[in-house]
């Protein structure tokens, strides 16, 4: 090593030499990425029909969630000519590789999936609008697919790229015997209630809110859920889509960060915050250490198991007494790999999550996500007394009154990990302040799409 | 590592090359033939190697120069950017941010280690030898037997909120110092630095007892008889002796601190904020999360540039004399 790193004798020099010179050229000759060859337009002869000759599907899904396994199985059980190979790896993992594992000759059929937008412009996604009106997907609420829609470099509107596997809500858990003893009777009906509900609180040595900031800004979730109120959703989701001219420098964020910024500061949230990782949190919650969490209804089961009969939960409430409810609501979205070998399996597999009755039941008590599809198909029943049924029961609620907004953390590829993580660790710390922090995120968002 | 541990203490570079010819004193025409032979021989021998280091170290590194100057998300269609990449890199007040927070890291990971190893190890120098010496050699080398990613999952338990650190500070009636000290702005890079710091501990005080052991006696003697203490023995022998271990010692910590990952991707993320992100996270954040390769090559182009400016002045400096 030492003799390496000092110095060569020359005549090896004159040996080596040559051989980089050769590594170099090898490699330097063409500029790096395949010059595709965009694929044709959608393929407009589809098969709906499953046939009888063995087919094996690859999946690509999220470790921890079992519910994409469920679902295969009960396939299988039901057609017995389709296996399943399944591949699972942690959420953030799957963002990174996505587009490298579609853009090789094992591309998975059916893969969970992170923002499509840049998938979509790779040509790495199939594009599923044949499917649309073979199976009648066109039936399902609009609401429920428009955040699979991509066109135009902007999500929202297009053609259909992906679809859930259950969709989700969040809102806010709460721990039924702190609520009680710091005298809540019954969930919020404005953020005013809520504020008071955290000051009583504090001050009865209850710790207010449970959220993680680690890894990822856990505490971006209040942050939406006060910026969906104070402002125009609308704007928060085209944003979200990366319609044009959108900004994040709003009012209503500017509003939210600065109520953020104030409960930080009224030790609303865990002082170790920035050192408390989404499991971590949820373990603090369970053994009764926070009045309340903002999570979504993937943790339904899971705390249903772990605090039977003390865990509620409720749509973050709005302004003023009355408003409509908004929140973070997304598919667990799948796609299909523009390279899969059975196209067809996997649209097929896909709509039968959507629409088979056992499915649908499995998505309720194994994902504790509503099922979607049709809006004429029953929604399976939880066990009464669970708060797997308020989450259900809440989903309904906020599709009657189309309140649902994709995550701000889905903006973009990068926004999450490169602004509003870092910046939110700073902002709960005292290191930044309200407009630092709106003003960040935008220049990330702005570089970002500039690219 | 394992090489730098391997090579470190022979000290006998000069009598054979490694490629394994003679040393070359005569020039006849005869001998050069023959010296020609042998080499082209020795090379056929090495070659296998040599292709496997050309194919997953030349050429890797090649690429990685060539991506530089690339703006490509990994699957599409590269643009020429010229020296954009590296234009971000040294303007980037985040960037440069992250690069000074490695620089940082050197004295955790490489000054206190070699500082307290040299302590150490003048400490246990006298009991190397026998059952008991294995005992503390391996005590102290097993740190650096751990998977980093295991030490970086321990020590998060350690420093975390209700860890034992803080029950420690808290049962010595110092609660008000106790925090989170991985999740707080002041203390995150301190606290990753002692973690780098435990793990190589170790293997500095393993290489420097080894260096000690091999120190003539005589010498200590002869300062003894001179009137010299422990501290002036220390001074004037081991430290002397020791030059090429320290230099080894410096490389390896140096190229640790700023190439470090798995402690820091484990214990912190990087966060709060960036106060603890290392260039090595964020080249593997701008490549797989973002996906800049482009500017994620030209920041390890940078990176590796920053290790040889540290690495090779200690190299010149600690070479030492031939004995």
């Amino acid at each position: 090593m030492e003799e390496l790193l000092t110095k060569i004798p020359r005549r090896r020099a004159l040996v080596l030499a040559p051989l980089l010179v050769i590594g170099l050229a090898a490699t330097a000759c063409s500029a790096p990425g395949a010059d595709r060859s965009s694929t044709a337009g959608p393929d407009a002869a589809v098969k709906t029909d499953l046939g009888t000759a063995p087919v094996k599907l690859e999946m690509y899904a999220e470790t921890g969630f079992p519910l994409a396994k469920a679902l295969a199985d009960e396939f299988t059980k039901q057609h017995p000519n389709v296996t399943f190979a399944i591949r699972e790896d942690q959420f953030t993992v799957i963002v990174e590789n996505a587009p490298r594992v579609m853009a090789s000759d094992n591309a998975p059929d059916i893969i969970r999936l992170p923002t499509m937008v840049d998938l979509v412009k790779d040509d790495l996604l199939e594009n599923l609008d044949p499917y649309v009106s073979a199976y009648g997907w066109d039936k399902f609420p609009a609401s429920q697919l428009m955040q699979l829609r991509v066109g135009d470099n902007t999500r929202g509107t297009g053609s259909l790229y992906g679809m859930g596997l259950g969709y989700s809500v969040t809102g806010v858990f709460y721990n039924k015997k702190l609520a009680s003893q710091v005298g809540m009777t019954q969930p919020p009906a404005t953020v005013a209630e809520f504020e008071q509900l955290l000051a009583k609180a504090k001050a009865g040595g209850v710790q207010p809110i449970m959220q993680f900031n680690k890894n990822t800004a856990g505490i971006n979730f209040p942050h939406q859920a006060l910026q969906n109120q104070f402002g125009d959703p609308a704007q928060v989701a085209d944003w979200i889509f990366q319609k044009p001219g959108a900004t994040f420098d709003t009012p209503a964020a500017l509003k939210a960060t600065q109520t953020i910024q104030k409960w930080a500061q009224a030790g609303y949230f865990p002082k170790d915050a920035n050192a408390l990782d989404y499991a971590g949190m949820v373990g603090q919650f369970q053994k009764g250490n926070g009045l309340f969490m903002f999570n979504g209804d993937w943790e339904s089961a899971n705390l249903d198991k772990a605090m039977p009969g003390n865990v509620g939960f409720f749509l973050f409430p709005a302004e003023t007494a009355g408003g409509k409810h908004v929140a973070m609501s997304a598919p667990n979205t799948f796609g299909v790999s523009a390279k899969a070998k059975n196209p067809d399996t996997a649209a097929y597999f896909l709509n039968w999550v959507h629409t088979n009755a056992k499915a649908r039941e499995i998505a309720v008590t194994v994902g504790g996500s509503s099922p979607g599809g049709p809006s004429d198909l029953p929604v399976p029943a939880a066990a009464p007394n669970t708060v797997l049924a308020e989450t259900l029961k809440a989903a309904q609620q906020l599709g009657a009154e189309n309140g649902a907004v994709d995550f701000t953390a889905n903006a973009t590829g990068g926004i999450f990990a490169a602004a509003i993580t870092p910046e939110m660790q700073k902002l709960v710390a005292g290191q930044q302040t309200p407009e630092g922090y709106v003003k960040a995120v935008q220049a990330e968002y702005a570089k970002e799409l500039s690219r | 590592m394992t090489s730098a541990l391997g090579s470190a203490p022979t000290g006998r570079d000069d009598q054979v090359s490694s490629t394994g010819r003679p040393a070359r004193s005569t020039s006849t025409r005869a001998h050069r033939r023959r010296w020609a032979r042998a080499a082209g021989t020795g090379w056929l021998y090495v070659l296998p190697a040599l292709l496997m280091y050309a194919v997953f170290v030349l050429r890797p590194l090649a690429l990685t120069v060539q991506y530089s100057f690339y703006d490509w998300n990994g699957i599409g269609v590269a643009r020429w950017a010229g020296l954009d990449n590296y234009v971000t890199v040294f303007t980037d007040s985040d960037l440069l941010k992250i690069i000074s927070n490695a620089i940082i890291l050197i004295v955790f990971f490489s000054l206190i280690p070699v500082a307290l190893g040299l302590l150490v190890a003048s400490m246990v120098r006298r009991i190397t030898t026998g059952a008991f010496g294995t005992v503390v050699r391996t005590i102290l080398f097993l740190p650096q037997v751990i998977p980093l990613v295991a030490a970086g999952i321990a020590w998060s338990w350690l420093l975390s909120t209700n860890g034992l650190v803080n029950q420690v500070l808290r049962a010595l009636g110092l609660g008000g110092l106790a925090r989170a000290w991985l999740g707080d702005f002041d203390t995150a890079l301190p606290a990753v630095g002692v973690i780098g710091a435990w793990v190589l501990l170790g293997l500095c005080t393993i290489l420097l007892v080894t260096g000690m052991s091999k120190i003539d006696p005589a010498l200590y003697e002869a300062a003894r008889l001179d009137g010299a203490g422990p501290v002036r023995e220390f001074l004037a022998v081991t430290l002397p002796s020791l030059r090429q271990e320290i230099g080894v010692c410096l490389t390896v910590t140096i190229i640790a601190a700023l190439a470090s990952f798995d402690i820091v991707y484990i214990s912190t993320s990087g966060g709060p904020g960036l106060q603890t992100t290392v260039p090595g996270l964020e080249i593997y954040r701008l490549a797989f999360s973002q996906r800049q390769v482009g500017l994620a090559s030209a920041l390890a182009v940078v990176l590796m540039l920053l290790v040889l400016a540290f690495v090779l002045p200690i190299q010149r400096l600690t070479r030492g004399e031939k004995p």
